[in-house]
């Protein structure tokens, strides 16, 4: 089985990352950008639900931007991304349009789901971003599915698909791992593992290290530093092309770290961790930091030119909450719209007695 | 007309919708090499190779999901569980991601699947495995539910079922797959979805009930007549969409009604239809309508519990005799 391991996450003595993984500057630009507008929008999110604009749970994924640009943008248009319910930013990612996940967190019939889904459930079907999942575990079989139809209709995509480090100890991980093995299925399972399941320590709840989950299925896994966007660029585009190619289905031990309380209820650090330990991860291991110098020592980006960037994610993440606030909330007859893809002829299919 | 078995009837069922649409591809345990548990799907793995007939590892929960995601991506699963009883396991994948997708989604994900296989009790298989489970998925919304009882119900029901945009549970049963049947050799027979059959007119009680219990309610309507009842048995046949004009019809025509089902009495299928007739049909009632089930007890192995324990023409003659007040 093969496992391969990059430097451990926030390894500072690398050189330049971007000859190292044969990354342009531009892409290296991209990716800084793309990595900001995440980190913008969840704290505009954070703050239109501490004013009430947004309600339920709500799961910021504020320190694993990596997770979602470097490995989101290695892959094509007609690539499948599908994720769990702290998937905000994987939605941008796969090229969700900002204002269009911040009006279905606001509730509103702009969102991508028109207001019915919320945070844990953003679709876009247009772009291939299939969910927004909100039982931990459960979208590992449906991946796996669309794995199943890239297979049967011969096609040459992939799906990437996220879980976080506690879904590994559901039977739907095993029994999806197996299944993907067995038809070879173009599933590319990608474990964001930023150290807890809510507030319990991966090490309570497993004997073995996350690298070794997979093994038991003849699926190979991967471990990747999460925090260091150029490596998890890297690797992601070099895995995919692999899969494409015909490679079977992958694991990834993504590492990666969460810089927020589980979900918005919970305190950022609480009784699981300590305040020590979070602010030494958001000082050495943050991933947008650790991008920019590399950017700034390279001499591929200044002061300014960071700013400037920066200024441009802020009006973004700002003009979708407007936009969101704008957009009004969904009418009394979306009450009952989409609930049947198809209203037969004959029968009735509601029973709740009510006028619609 | 041709006769035909149930089992076959299904298998016809299969073969035509394959063969019509690519997209449908057939999944379960033992369904191609073996040819199915109870030979459903016999030679069709020969017809359409392992592709599209797919042998999986008993995995209920895994490839039950597979097919969900499937169909999101587009293509038309038919998943066969060897029996209702196995997919328990499933449940979160038909009731989490399957029938909830077209609204979570709104409207972006429909989820054309079909999770067929044997439901309810056959012989002496004991407690884990005489369930009747329609409940479970008539229960939310978003979900189809089909209990064909004859050959021709079967094979009408079934092309119905895969070609519908919704997730449709699609419920057989062990005890049926070798009856027979007259069924139309029309090679396009569709019955749709959402309409009842009255497999037996009467004019002095109604006896509704679905799925296999139709042959039960055939049986206590052919011994009333013997003593002068004549009974109307509504067969439903589809639990989700439910053929309520024909419920109500048959309600004004005797005014006295049983609903008779395979499975347990609390917030059964009965209770639902209940409660919608007195809702709608109060005045028409001259008596209070009555429900015959499976005795609220886990399916016993002995022979002559199981018997106590499933419901008989016996059961459904006692409830027809209080309803007439004889």
């Amino acid at each position: 089985m093969a496992e391969t391991k990059t430097k451990p996450k926030g390894d500072k003595t690398k050189g330049d990352g971007l000859r190292e993984h044969g990354i342009s500057p531009e892409l290296a630009l991209d990716l800084m950008r793309d990595m900001l507008l995440y980190r913008r929008f969840e704290e505009k999110a954070e703050e239109g639900y501490a004013i009430g604009k947004i309600g339920g749970f709500c799961h910021l994924h504020i320190g694993q931007e990596a997770a979602a640009a470097g490995t989101i943008k290695p892959l094509r248009e007609d690539d499948y991304v599908m994720s769990a319910y702290r998937e905000h930013t994987q939605a941008l990612a796969k090229g969700v349009a900002p204002k269009r996940v911040m009006a279905e967190l606001y509730g509103r019939t702009d969102g991508s789901s028109g207001g019915k889904g919320g945070s844990m459930h953003i679709f876009d079907k247009g772009v291939r971003f299939m969910g927004g999942h909100g039982i931990v575990g459960g979208q590992i079989p449906l991946a796996t599915g669309v794995g199943w139809k890239i297979r049967y209709r011969e096609e040459d995509s992939v799906i990437v698909v996220f879980l976080g480090d506690a879904a590994v100890n559901q039977g739907a991980f095993h029994e999806s791992l197996n299944l993907a093995a067995i038809w070879e299925l173009p599933v590319i399972y990608v474990v964001e593992n930023n150290d807890y399941g809510m507030g319990t320590a991966f090490s309570r709840v497993s004997r073995t290290e996350m690298v070794t989950k997979s093994s038991g299925h003849g699926v190979p896994a991967h471990s990747v530093d999460g925090q260091d966007v150029l490596a998890t660029y890297a690797f992601f585009r070099d895995l995919t092309a692999d899969v494409r190619g015909g490679a079977g289905p992958k694991f990834v031990d993504l590492q990666t770290y969460r810089f927020r309380g589980h979900s918005m209820s919970d305190p950022v650090s609480g009784t699981y961790r300590s305040v020590e330990e979070v602010e030494k991860a958001k000082r050495d291991q943050d991933p947008i930091a650790l991008l920019r110098d590399v950017l700034l020592d390279g001499g591929h980006l200044d002061e300014d030119g960071l700013t400037e960037m920066d200024a441009e994610a802020r009006r973004t993440a700002s003009e979708a909450a407007e936009f969101a606030e704008a957009s009004p909330v969904p009418g009394p007859d979306a009450l009952y719209a989409n609930v049947w893809a198809e209203v037969n002829e004959h029968g009735r299919l509601f029973f709740d007695g009510r006028d619609r | 007309m041709a006769v035909i078995t149930y089992r076959e009837a299904l298998n016809q069922a299969l073969r035509e919708e394959m063969q019509r649409d690519p997209d449908v591809f057939l999944m379960g345990e033992e369904v191609a090499e073996y040819d199915g548990a109870y030979k459903v799907s016999k030679g069709l793995l020969e017809e359409f190779g392992e592709g599209r007939v797919v042998d999986t590892p008993i995995s209920e929960l895994g490839f039950a999901g597979l097919g969900v995601g499937a169909a999101m991506a587009g293509l038309r699963p038919v998943i066969e569980f060897m029996t209702f009883n196995f997919a328990f396991l499933s449940l979160d994948q038909v009731i989490n991601a399957a029938v909830k997708m077209y609204y979570m989604s709104e409207g972006q994900f429909p989820v054309p699947i079909v999770f067929r296989g044997p439901t309810g009790a056959a012989l002496q298989l004991s407690a884990q495995h005489s369930q009747a489970c329609e409940t479970y998925y008539s229960h939310a919304p978003g979900c189809k539910v089909v209990t064909p009882g004859t050959p021709a119900d079967a094979k009408g029901l079934l092309k119905a079922a895969i070609r519908d945009d919704d997730p449709v549970a699609f419920m057989e049963g062990e005890l049926l797959y070798n009856l027979k049947g007259e069924v139309p050799e029309d090679d396009d027979f569709v019955i749709p979805l959402g309409v009842a059959d009255l497999k037996r007119e009467g004019s002095d009680v109604s006896i509704i009930t679905h799925g296999k219990m139709i042959h039960v309610a055939l049986q206590a309507a052919g011994k009333l007549e013997k003593d002068g009842i004549e009974a109307d048995v509504l067969d439903l046949r589809t639990i989700r969409p439910l053929d309520m004009d024909a419920i109500l019809d048959t309600v004004a025509k005797t005014n006295r009604v049983v609903y008779l089902e395979e499975g347990w009495p609390y917030a059964g299928t009965g209770a639902q239809i209940v409660s919608m007739i007195q809702a709608e049909a109060f005045d028409e009632l001259d008596a209070p309508v009555l429900r015959v089930t499976q005795a609220d007890v886990p399916m016993p192995y002995a022979k002559n519990l199981e018997a106590l324990a499933k419901p008989s023409a016996n059961h459904v003659i006692e409830a027809v005799n209080k309803v007439l007040y004889r």
